[in-house]
């Protein structure tokens, strides 16, 4: 079992952290992790991304590749990456500034307001963990919703009540689940 | 009464340093304010390059030998690691104040709690004789041919000026060994910086005159008067700092 | 109990836990999350912390409290690591045991804070002046940084010399899960020769200065030298090797590049292609046993290195002893992909690809 993330956005949408609790959520579950981050010369323009890998064997590669799930919370960065995302492979595009898709062939699309979701529920600073929650959605195989709950109360140690945080992560992963719902 | 001659136990022997120089001087004071203050068996000593390596043949107490102008670094590395011995820096002004001019202010500036000896005696003595950054206006060096010129490299370099800025600074005192009632006052300034630091004080800093007759190619007694004349004008004798730093 | 770090950190908690109680450095990027580390960690560990006011001021701090007993660090990258060659000559001449981090970025002058590795020379061939040699650990992962700098403290203190860790932007940047070892001390006074005053060993006081001077003779000192480097080069090499048995082509790498080239062996023996990896841990000494095992067998080594000119490549060279051809690819400012590894493996065995 082995999984392939992206998160990227502009910097200040809380990709990096988003990615980092899932990684510390796959730490907890004992899989091999990386996380790295976009760097350097990468960061100019304003954009930021992560590649989380979680795995049952060693990763080599940390770097991103052919990412098996893509998180993009803005334009620049969904055009950056949406063509290397594995086929069958699942894109979680934030429809709350992204209004039109392009298409993209083999790979499943789920438009998922998770600024909108987050604001709707008092969190509106959460919309990365919205992301995540919607990327959960699609990752099942490897890490389960209730994980990634625990991950995000292991993670933000100096915050006393993460109930809302959880919500919040909960309502994107059913955002995805369940995207009749409204929302 | 009879006088006796005592060589204190930490000399370890004839010292190597040239006939009429300043060195032997100072190490034969720091000798003795380290056995009076009975810190001669913890004392440790960082060493600079230069003519003041040759205190490795003259004093016998734990030393390390530094690379050039960072003997201020090394001190206090040490001092930080064992808080408890009597860390000192030996070094002469072109050593601390050329190529280890950051060291040695930055060692004053982070309030690094050791005691920083400077042998100034205006030259590089071990290299053949160049301009230092204490080299008088109009001294002639193997570098100044015609005598040092503000124009070309500027005034001397005061370190008792940019160390008075530091407020933290526990102890500072300019000394000379040219006769026989500033040697008893250098001596005076060495233990009382060495005080200060065992008291936890901060920073101290004894800076000295002192003659190099082979490279200023002056007879011994005519170095010494030089000092008393021109170079103790431009840079004055007396303590500056007193009762400083963190127990001021 | 495992736990999530980033590399930087993991690699100051572990020198911690190693034991060591004194840092001295200065920022630069993408060092200065040990800084930072070390800023807050020292102290509440015991230990003493000092920003410097250069490299050059922190070596030679680490120079004095390493000389007085302590386990001491430093770390660098870039231009800060050419500042800290000096101290680094002096420690091996007075062979005081201590660590130097060097986290590589991109470049000459400058450069760029981007992942390089192009200061493997400087590391590996006696960075500063005199022709010294010292240990040099490679880590691979967030793991490695802990552990191989825990290693590196043993292995200065057993030589009593410098010892690098030669890290990389990626492998300091990224995160992973990582074991720390258990938190150990140490006695200041252990050992007889460090500075701490005179006693009945040395009833005048040590003279720690260039060992050349006061403990050898002239002539006894260069096979002293000599005789500490073949011990480190016979006692030292570490290396991993992955399907390198039955290999044609084996892989030659280190530090993040290694961890593509492992990449590149899956997928190449998933298409049939039987690709090998020798990766080095220790960068010196050069695994060089690891090599005779394949000499003469494999039809080629190939060297993968982010550096403009490859520099790991000389030292496959020798180690392959002209029994078997080197081919290297320098990948410079990128970092390698697994799909050129491949493409380069398949021109060497096509002879396509020039012997380096």
């Amino acid at each position: 079992m082995h999984k392939e993330f992206v998160f990227a956005g502009f910097g200040g949408q809380g990709v990096l952290t988003a990615g980092m609790v899932l990684a510390y959520t796959g730490a907890a579950k004992d899989y091999d992790v990386t996380w790295i981050p976009s760097y350097g010369t990468e960061m100019r323009g304003g954009t930021a991304n992560c590649t989380v890998k979680l795995s049952d064997e060693e990763i080599a590669n940390p770097f991103y590749k052919r990412p098996d799930i893509l998180v993009a919370m803005n334009k620049p960065s969904l055009l950056k990456f949406m063509d290397s995302v594995k086929k069958g492979g699942s894109i979680i595009v934030n429809s709350t500034i992204i209004h039109e898709m392009p298409e993209v062939e083999g790979v499943d699309i789920h438009m998922v307001p998770v600024s909108d979701i987050a604001a709707g529920l008092g969190n509106a600073r959460s919309a990365n963990l919205c992301a995540l929650g919607a990327a959960v959605a699609v990752a099942e195989d490897i890490i389960s919703i209730d994980d990634a709950a625990d991950g995000i109360s292991g993670y933000f140690t100096k915050i006393k009540d993460n109930g809302s945080n959880i919500a919040v992560l909960k309502a994107g992963y059913a955002a995805v689940k369940q995207p009749s719902a409204d929302v | 009464m009879a006088m006796t001659k005592k060589i204190p136990d930490t000399i370890k022997g004839a010292n190597t340093f040239c006939p009429g120089c300043g060195h032997g001087v100072v190490v034969r004071l720091i000798a003795e304010a380290l056995e009076e203050l009975g810190h001669a068996d913890d004392a440790i000593c960082a060493v600079a390059v230069g003519c003041s390596c040759l205190v490795n043949v003259a004093l016998g107490i734990d030393k390390i030998g530094c690379p050039h102008g960072r003997a201020s670094a090394c001190a206090a590395g040490i001092k930080r690691v064992r808080p408890g011995n009597l860390v000192f820096s030996y070094q002469g002004d072109g050593d601390s104040l050329s190529i280890g001019l950051a060291e040695t202010v930055y060692s004053a500036q982070r309030n690094e709690k050791f005691t920083q000896i400077i042998v100034n005696n205006g030259v590089f003595g071990m290299t053949g004789g160049q301009a230092s950054p204490c080299t008088l206006i109009g001294q002639k060096t193997t570098t100044t041919v015609d005598g040092r010129s503000v124009n070309m490299s500027g005034v001397p370099l005061d370190i008792m000026k940019m160390f008075g800025q530091i407020e933290s600074v526990a102890y500072l005192a300019r000394g000379s060994v040219h006769d026989a009632q500033n040697i008893l006052n250098t001596k005076r300034y060495i233990k009382k910086a060495f005080e200060a630091q065992m008291a936890g004080a901060g920073f101290s800093c004894v800076e000295i005159l002192s003659p190099c007759p082979t490279n200023w190619h002056m007879e011994p007694v005519d170095s010494m008067e030089r000092i008393a004349g021109v170079v103790s004008a431009y840079y004055p004798i007396g303590e500056i700092v007193t009762g400083g730093g963190l127990n001021a | 109990m495992k736990q999530l770090m980033k590399g930087n950190h993991a690699l100051a908690e572990a020198a911690i836990r190693a034991g060591c109680r004194f840092f001295a450095g200065y920022p630069i990027t993408p060092q200065s999350e040990i800084l930072e580390y070390f800023s807050w960690r020292m102290p509440e560990a015991g230990g003493s912390f000092a920003q410097t006011s250069s490299e050059i001021e922190g070596i030679n701090q680490v120079l004095g409290a390493a000389a007085a007993g302590q386990r001491a660090i430093t770390s660098s990258s870039g231009p800060g690591f050419t500042l800290k060659q000096e101290g680094i000559s002096y420690m091996q001449s007075l062979e005081v045991p201590a660590v130097i981090v060097d986290v590589m970025r991109y470049g000459i002058g400058l450069g760029d804070i981007f992942y390089g590795q192009g200061d493997y020379f400087q590391a590996t061939k006696g960075g500063g002046h005199g022709g010294y040699l010292l240990p040099v650990y490679a880590p691979s992962s967030v793991q490695e940084n802990a552990d191989l700098v825990a290693l590196a403290f043993d292995t200065a203190e057993k030589y009593r010399s410098p010892v690098i860790v030669l890290s990389d932007a990626a492998i300091g940047q990224m995160c992973g899960s990582v074991e720390l070892p258990e938190m150990k001390e140490f006695d200041i006074d252990r050992f007889e020769w460090a500075l701490k005053g005179r006693d009945r060993h040395y009833p005048q006081g040590r003279t720690l200065t260039d060992r050349m001077y006061y403990d050898f003779g002239y002539d006894e000192y260069d096979k002293h030298e000599r005789d500490r480097y073949d011990a480190m080069k016979e006692n030292e090499q570490l290396w991993e090797e992955v399907q390198a048995e039955d290999a044609e082509v084996i892989l030659v790498s280190y530090g993040i590049s290694s961890r593509i080239c492992k990449e590149a062996v899956k997928a190449a023996r998933a298409e049939g292609l039987r690709l090998g990896l020798i990766r080095a841990i220790t960068v010196w000494p050069f695994p060089t046993k690891a090599f005779q095992k394949y000499n003469g067998k494999a039809s080629a080594y190939m060297t993968v290195e982010m550096s403009q000119m490859g520099q790991m490549a000389e030292d496959a060279f020798i180690a392959a002893h002209c029994q078997t051809p080197v081919y290297s690819m320098p990948t410079g400012r990128d970092v390698a992909d697994s799909e050129d590894i491949i493409a380069n493996v398949k021109d060497i065995l096509a002879g396509r690809k020039e012997a380096f």
